[in-house]
């Protein structure tokens, strides 16, 4: 009764436009119940804090290159938390933020990390051990667009980088090995969730490449005992970066809101929510107490690839080496 | 003529295939209709009363799932009543009046049909989007028009255009305009003939354009999609809902929406009947097509 009673409140709030201090958090694919529960947090604090304050958040998710896309198209988002620096860096270019946002907050305005694993049917029945054996003929391969899923970027980095280490940083040597995982890939789903979608529930595939976090809520909430999470030899640091869309925020007059919204994400009751989530957290203490529930991995960073300024056109550009190797299939 | 009457032909029946033929065509088709439409709705209400009433409702009562639903009657609402008096207004035109550049017309008005949603979605965005010139301006000026309602009802305006016309086209020109000439010809005004003769001969038709249409408006997907911020609890309507409770793992909730929108349509295809049963009549001429 209580939640009806909620729901008739925010239909007349939908229908009057009631101006309560209102954010919207336009965010990437597999955030979603990350998000639900820490803007439950959040308003909680500050109505607390701030004399009985109503806040209420609104949430958009998607891949985080179409989220992106939205926001440049005029969906107004006031804060941006996506799945990858160079989908914030391009709203940057069109002026909707300052160049040097990633500067603003700590951690490279990254308030938690993640890795890329790979999620494989319950008891390993292809018996998948670490990248190159996603490359066997045989094996499909699940991952999204990275054209439009942050995710899919975070992926096609980790594999190529094993695929370097494994090649002696044979650039051609890598292209072709990864060209021919790409041969693999039955469907490229929009977004993350999208292609978990495809994998847990309708059944599809060998083997999904995953954001950690991904991988634990798929084994978890779409059906325990169906699935094993299989660490790889070497994986890549994910970092999904947060930021206030200034531009926007300033017009509703949400700045301050906005920034504490996105302080409030590095506070350890966020950090906690964060860890029990399976994103690794970026505060110490917290990541010390979690330590536990996240394997040890050798991680390279994007820095290996000079940063996503630089990987972003050269990997994933228009006619980048993604092009080149999916278009030969 | 004459020479058909002198040749004499043995006579056939025109069912005259055997017994088995006709049970296999029939079992056939039943078959086909159980798998591919009658067993996705069951499935549909099943997974939705998968947790109980008590679940269904409490998915239903959910203020996002509200919201959805008051969106997407709003949007349909509007979107119906636009294109109502577009396709009136468009079959009248084409109906009663001679003029260069009819078929050109006609052919604009199918537009819709041969345009994939998504496309319809996304010219909205080329048009609107906030790197346009246009949408620059309006977004300056506080005017929201994708990622807002009005977007979500230009969307579906564009996508169910052609609906109530080309119901009404058919039927008005079969019709013909003998009965607006003894009205005017009587000294009835304009809007006189067209409230008193010409919307009670195509009331029926019209009706069931508007069914036809607002079924269509309240379950697209494609262009909303495009066109929508997906904001929980603000701009998706049911059909994008469905898609996010689904990808939510919350099978119920998803179900449970997706079983509302199947109910709105099975009104709609019981109205539909209704309306064919009763005024079969009236109705035949769209059936020439």
């Amino acid at each position: 009764m209580r939640r009806y009673v909620l729901g008739l409140a925010m239909l007349g709030a939908f229908v009057g436009n009631a101006s309560a201090a209102e954010l919207l958090n336009v965010s990437y694919d597999p955030t979603r119940e990350l998000y639900t529960q820490l803007n439950e947090k959040f308003a909680a604090d500050w109505k607390a804090k701030n004399g009985g304050e109503e806040v209420t958040i609104k949430q958009s998710h998607g891949g985080s290159s179409a989220q992106s896309r939205k926001i440049i198209d005029g969906l107004e988002a006031d804060v941006a938390t996506l799945g990858i620096a160079s989908d914030i860096d391009v709203l940057a270019d069109k002026g909707l933020l300052a160049a040097d946002w990633q500067q603003r907050l700590p951690g490279d305005s990254t308030p938690y990390n993640s890795t890329i694993v790979l999620l494989v049917r319950k008891g390993n029945p292809k018996g998948i051990k670490d990248w190159s054996d996603l490359v066997k003929p045989g094996i499909a391969v699940i991952t999204p667009n990275p054209k439009t899923s942050a995710g899919a970027r975070w992926n096609f980095l980790a594999a190529y980088a094993y695929a370097l280490k494994q090649n002696g940083n044979d650039d051609a040597k890598a292209r072709a090995w990864i060209g021919q995982l790409y041969k693999n890939v039955p469907v490229l789903d929009t977004g993350a969730r999208g292609s978990t979608v495809t994998f847990a529930q309708r059944g599809l595939g060998d083997v999904l490449i995953a954001w950690e976090n991904e991988a634990y809520l798929a084994s978890a909430e779409f059906g325990a005992d169906k699935f094993d999470i299989v660490v790889p030899s070497s994986s890549i640091l994910a970092q999904p970066p947060v930021a206030v869309v200034e531009k926007n925020a300033k017009k509703h007059g949400t700045e301050k809101l906005a920034e504490a919204y996105l302080k409030f994400l590095y506070t350890p009751e966020a950090q906690e929510i964060v860890a029990k989530n399976h994103y690794r957290p970026l505060d110490p203490t917290v990541a010390a107490k979690y330590a536990s529930s996240f394997p040890k991995i050798d991680l390279t960073t994007i820095a290996q690839f000079g940063g996503w300024k630089a990987a972003q056109p050269k990997f994933f550009g228009e006619g980048g080496i993604f092009d080149q190797i999916y278009d030969k299939k | 003529m004459s020479t058909m009457a002198t040749t004499h032909r043995p006579f056939r029946s025109a069912t005259a295939e055997p017994l088995s033929v006709r049970w296999l065509l029939i079992g056939f088709t039943f078959a086909f209709l159980i798998v591919f439409l009658l067993l996705p709705l069951i499935v549909v209400f099943v997974q939705a009363f998968a947790g109980g009433i008590k679940a269904y409702f409490a998915a239903l009562a959910d203020p996002d799932s509200l919201s959805a639903i008051w969106l997407t009657l709003k949007t349909a609402a509007i979107a119906v009543l636009l294109n109502t008096l577009f396709g009136v207004a468009a079959a009248w035109l084409v109906a009663k009046f001679e003029f260069r550049g009819k078929d050109f017309l006609i052919t604009l008005i199918d537009l819709p049909f041969s345009v994939s949603p998504v496309i319809s979605g996304m010219v909205f965005v080329l048009i609107f989007g906030a790197q346009t010139w246009l949408g620059g301006w309006l977004i300056d000026h506080d005017i929201r028009i994708i990622f807002a309602q009005t977007g979500l009802v230009l969307a579906t305006v564009f996508v169910t255009f052609p609906f109530v016309a080309r119901e009404l086209i058919p039927l008005m020109q079969a019709q013909g305009s003998d009965e607006e000439y003894a009205a005017l010809s009587l000294g009835a005004s304009g809007w006189q003939t067209f409230w008193l003769v010409t919307l009670p001969n195509i009331r029926w038709g019209l009706l069931y354009g508007i069914l036809l249409c607002n079924a269509r408006a309240m379950g697209e997907f494609g262009a909303v999609s495009v066109v929508s911020g997906k904001i929980r609890g603000a701009s998706n309507t049911m059909p994008l809902h469905v898609e996010v409770l689904y990808q939510d793992n919350k099978m119920v909730a998803a179900f449970a929406v997706a079983s509302l929108l199947a109910l709105l349509a099975l009104l709609t295809l019981g109205l539909k009947t209704f309306l064919e049963w009763r005024h079969g009549d009236e109705l035949a001429a769209l059936r020439g097509r």
